[in-house]
């Protein structure tokens, strides 16, 4: 049997980078408990443009957890009141009937609303770009049994790698840090061969980056790796400090 | 290594080394105050241990480049606290919450390092106010001279231990020093793992470990500072 319940949604509306926001509360009926939390923001959106009303303006690509294109800040949680799943994968069986549901975008500095729940997150392709990638000619693809890796660094880089960029590290941090995110990266690469020879040059290129852009210093709180829906480690970024530190030590 | 101290991750590095350095005059400062504990258990009236110590302290020669490098520490450690909090809520941006802060699982001392900060910074103007200002002469006190055995000879110096037990006479007093190394303890215990992560120190293998370390540390410093307080007033 499909359940129902009705809800309350106090959701941040904001026309533009420049203007002032303000929330504006919304009542929807018969939600479907198996439905996903952006299908009920599509609900909405469709009540709101039957009643003449400009829709909600949200992220979201891919729908099944793997883009990190949706955000939004649930009842004061990143990706709302579920562990290790991101926005869209959150289903409407974890609220109550009656319940009201507080929908605001992330809130960092580095991270300016554009529209609604929408923010501008270019500031972690801007880290990426300064030199989260391998740029070595690899060439023709090598006996895999050429470069032997422990199956320990392996799986440690294919944890690091599941980070989606989604920002939620940002989101929840209190000091606005990026660190997270930022360390994810390092080190997957620098757990790997081909990564490793840049390792020093990536860390220096993409710290300077992150501090360029205005992201916070990390206080080792936490609470990025408690609301990160891929569950990315903090010994990433005792990994990325080493890494960074021994890449000046260096200089 | 020309901008690393600019950098985020070298700002923390100066906070990291600095507490660390705080941390181990702590412990140096805590077997002192231990002195205090032994000279009541051994009934040791005259304070003989306590005052041989503090003049050890107070006489030889490493003192002159260790106390002011102690200051430096401080120092190093308040500014770059105050650098950090000020950049921090500046990233962090003007719109907070307001569906608040639901994170479960984040330690309380993490996320209130500066206000744990600053009442051990109150404690400390307080501390400093009751005994360094005394012993070193800046402030006048009545303690007399008196004679203690030091590595082998007698030695005469001021009666310190009679200043720390006139002073921990008063209820309150030792009230705020219980206050002080309570905050000083939540302060340690994530103070201490965070140092170490921030050096780059630590993986999954040993986050539980360090953090283990951390609350024992936290523990038996703010607990020995306490426990030695609180026997002062109730036995000695």
């Amino acid at each position: 049997m499909e359940k129902t319940i009705n809800i309350t949604l106090k959701v941040w509306r904001q026309n533009g980078p420049k203007k002032k926001g303000r929330f504006e509360t919304y009542k929807l009926a018969n939600v479907s408990t198996d439905s996903s939390f952006l299908e009920m923001l599509d609900m909405v959106n469709e009540q709101l443009i039957n009643e003449y009303k400009e829709p909600v303006a949200f992220d979201h690509d891919c729908r099944e957890g793997i883009c990190g294109m949706c955000s939004l800040y649930i009842n004061g949680r990143p990706h709302g009141p579920d562990d290790d799943v991101t926005t869209c994968q959150l289903h409407m069986r974890k609220f109550k009937d009656g319940q009201t549901i507080t929908i605001e975008p992330w809130r960092s500095a580095a991270f300016p609303v554009i529209k609604d729940l929408i923010v501008d997150r270019r500031a972690f392709d801007k880290i990426i770009a300064a030199g989260g990638y391998v740029s070595v000619n690899t060439g023709g693809v090598p006996d895999a049994n050429a470069i032997a890796i422990p199956k320990v660094d392996a799986d440690e880089a294919m944890d690091s790698a599941s980070c989606i960029g989604c920002g939620a590290c940002v989101a929840a941090c209190k000091n606005g840090s990026a660190m997270l995110f930022v360390s994810a990266k390092v080190s997957h690469l620098a757990m790997l061969p081909q990564g490793r020879v840049e390792g020093a040059r990536r860390a220096k290129a993409m710290v300077a980056k992150m501090d360029e852009l205005g992201f916070g210093n990390c206080t080792n709180t936490g609470a990025c790796e408690v609301e990160c829906p891929k569950n990315i480690s903090l010994s990433n970024i005792a990994r990325l400090n080493r890494e960074f530190l021994y890449a000046k030590l260096q200089d | 290594m020309s901008n690393l101290l600019t950098s985020s991750i070298g700002r923390k590095l100066l906070m990291s080394i600095s507490g660390l350095f705080l941390i181990l005059f702590l412990f140096v400062h805590l077997i002192l105050n231990s002195f205090l504990l032994l000279d009541g258990v051994f009934g040791l009236e005259t304070g003989q241990m306590f005052n041989a110590g503090v003049h050890f302290m107070g006489t030889n020669p490493l003192i002159k480049v260790i106390e002011p490098t102690l200051a430096l520490g401080f120092i190093v450690h308040i500014i770059y606290s105050l650098i950090l909090t000020f950049q921090n809520r500046k990233a962090r941006g003007t719109q907070s919450y307001a569906s608040g802060n639901k994170t479960s699982g984040v330690e309380w001392a993490s996320e209130n390092m500066l206000v744990l900060g600053i009442a051990i910074f109150s404690f400390l103007a307080v501390h400093i106010l009751n005994f360094y200002m005394k012993m070193k002469g800046f402030i006048a006190w009545e303690g007399g001279e008196v004679e203690f055995p030091f590595f082998g000879t007698m030695a005469k110096g001021e009666n310190a231990y009679a200043l720390v037990n006139e002073t921990f006479k008063s209820m309150p007093i030792v009230l705020l020093y219980i206050t002080g190394s309570v905050a000083l303890a939540f302060h340690l215990a994530h103070g201490f793992w965070s140092s170490f992560q921030t050096i780059g120190w630590n993986n999954a293998t040993w986050m539980p470990r360090l953090k283990f370390i951390s609350n024992f540390v936290a523990i038996i410093l703010g607990g020995g500072f306490a426990v030695i307080a609180l026997a002062q007033y109730l036995f000695f």
